[in-house]
């Protein structure tokens, strides 16, 4: 498919969006209950679990007496993709996929207050639909916060890209990642405005840049805004037997 | 499994309730804990259902693909189960953790389906001898809470009635080749026939008793138990096989009335899981346009 198709004449996407427009974002903290966090998350029809163990005591020989390890993994399932996928984790994406989320998620939690001591951070994909990396860092966010680990500030991830070879597309979908040119994941700590992670797909012209990084991190902020008030409204759900309800709002 | 550490004291406490028919959750031993279940919640998937069983958490999403039959059965379909234990569940399963537990699991699966009076794989054939339906029966378990086996089979059994498969008419052309030709309407599709399904029960022995349905608590607490497979035909129940499982032994006599209980247990809740089919069914409306909870609820 050529690139000019991802934006119609009438500035609309293929599936109906606007080029600054995310898809929509539901999400839920806690819930399972045996690990420690745990959230869903859906961007569109990408749908993530995520879950959190520790702090706990690290292993012997991986312990590190200045700072938490963290300890990531990411698996899809085997449905989650149009084509089924032969195993669920282990391949070279998903090993790829694994030090990136370990990278973002050491820029966010304050590693220094848990010497000695290990987080788990596991990520299901249960259906991919593009922006799986940017979905598995919200979602993790989420299960982080639910499982009461200090964090910096908020980190979300938002992908962007090009179209028509000079309008930026914000949170790009499956079948515009693969019909259209490059793509940019950027995983930021929004209120910073920092950047924790970035990754680009393909070539493009680098006066581009700057104008897709915009939309990548403005996507950022949205997604914070939208974690933020789950996170406030989750609080006062679990809080008002205590009357917490009455205080975050 | 998830391991959970339990005091001798809160063993005998377990084993005494067990003993007195009142179980910690106030349950007798032929009682099951509350379920919930959806189908049709991944769209990639020809057909899918989430179980949750109190704590235990089951996706199941069936893929299904055109292969050529095996040539000793030309005339039959394939199925094939594959198990996969997220580390989501337990931190145990990380890496290649889970795959003993899988394993057993997918094999127990894939024996009590074996039987074509169970589940008939001549349906899944499209012309003998040159092609068939092979369906990938994908299990993830999300949240382990005792009692895999039984809420897996009853995933596997909604997801299964959930499949939709495309219609396809199959010619002989010249030189051997086949002509597949699918149907334009993409609600015209083939079903698969559920009432025969088997589905497992365990039936745990602590002490000196057996109970249904174990928390993962009960687990630990049981050197042994067995898994049964029943299929219900002509309003009876069938056996299609028997699974032992854990450390411990059985006399012959409890283990005589430990498959009656898992066979009895069995028939009510097929019976229940087919009205909550019929349900949902109908909740779903022709075309399957719904509102799908998920894990948002």
């Amino acid at each position: 498919m050529a690139n000019q198709d991802l934006l119609s004449d009438q500035g609309l996407r293929l599936d109906g969006r606007r080029a600054h427009e995310l898809r929509r974002i539901r999400c839920k903290l806690g819930v399972f209950s045996q690990p420690d966090g745990s959230a869903y998350l859906e961007q569109g029809n990408t749908k993530v679990l995520a879950a959190v163990y520790g702090p706990h005591q690290a292993p012997g020989k991986k312990s590190n007496h200045s700072e938490v390890i963290v300890n990531c993994q990411y698996s899809m399932a085997v449905f989650s993709t149009g084509e089924r996928k032969n195993r669920p984790r282990g391949d070279r994406k998903s090993q790829e996929m694994t030090i990136h989320l370990q990278q973002t998620l050491r820029a966010a939690i304050k590693t220094e207050l848990y010497p000695r001591s290990q987080i788990d951070v596991f990520i299901e994909v249960l259906q991919a639909d593009g922006g799986n990396y940017c979905a598995s860092v919200n979602a993790a966010t989420l299960a982080l916060i639910d499982a009461g680990i200090c964090l910096k500030e908020y980190v979300c991830a938002c992908t962007a890209s090009l179209a028509n070879g000079n309008v930026p597309l914000m949170d790009v979908s499956h079948l515009e990642e693969v019909s259209g040119g490059a793509t940019l994941s950027v995983a930021s700590l929004p209120s910073s405005n920092k950047i924790a992670f970035m990754e680009m797909s393909q070539r493009f012209h680098l006066d581009h840049l700057p104008k897709v990084l915009d939309h990548a991190l403005q996507g950022c902020q949205q997604i914070m805004s939208i974690l933020d008030k789950a996170v406030r409204e989750h609080l006062a759900l679990v809080g008002s037997a205590s009357d917490w309800g009455n205080i975050a709002k | 499994m998830a391991n959970i550490l339990l005091s001798d004291a809160e063993k005998t406490f377990i084993l005494h309730g067990v003993e007195e028919d009142f179980r910690c959750d106030g349950r007798t031993r032929r009682d099951y804990r509350p379920m919930e279940l959806e189908t049709g919640i991944v769209s990639h998937a020809s057909g899918s259902a989430r179980l949750r069983l109190a704590n235990t958490d089951i996706l199941v999403g069936i893929k299904t693909e055109i292969d050529v039959p095996s040539p000793y059965n030309i005339d039959k379909g394939k199925i094939e189960f594959f198990i996969d234990c997220s580390a989501n569940a337990t931190p145990e399963f990380e890496g290649r953790g889970g795959e003993e537990l899988a394993q057993e699991i997918s094999d127990t699966l894939a024996k009590s389906y074996q039987s074509g009076q169970a589940f008939d794989l001549r349906k899944l054939c499209i012309l003998p001898g040159q092609q068939c339906w092979k369906l990938y029966v994908d299990i993830l378990i999300l949240e382990c809470g005792g009692n895999l086996f039984d809420a897996v089979s009853l995933a596997v059994k909604a997801a299964l009635f959930n499949t939709k498969i495309p219609r396809v008419t199959a010619a002989l052309m010249d030189g051997g080749n086949v002509d597949l030709s699918l149907s334009d309407d993409p609600y015209d599709c083939n079903r698969i026939e559920i009432n025969q399904i088997p589905i497992l029960v365990t039936v745990c022995k602590i002490g000196d008793s057996c109970v249904v349905d174990p928390s993962a608590e009960e687990e630990q607490c049981s050197a042994a138990s067995v898994v049964v497979g029943v299929s219900q035909r002509d309003n009876k129940s069938f056996l299609t096989n028997i699974h032992m499982c854990g450390v411990g032994s059985f006399h012959q006599e409890t283990l005589e009335s430990s498959v009656e209980l898992g066979l009895s247990a069995a028939e009510k809740l097929d019976e229940e899981l087919l009205i909550a089919l019929k349900l949902e069914e109908e909740r779903f409306g022709k075309y399957g346009k719904k509102e799908i909870f998920g894990f948002l609820r």
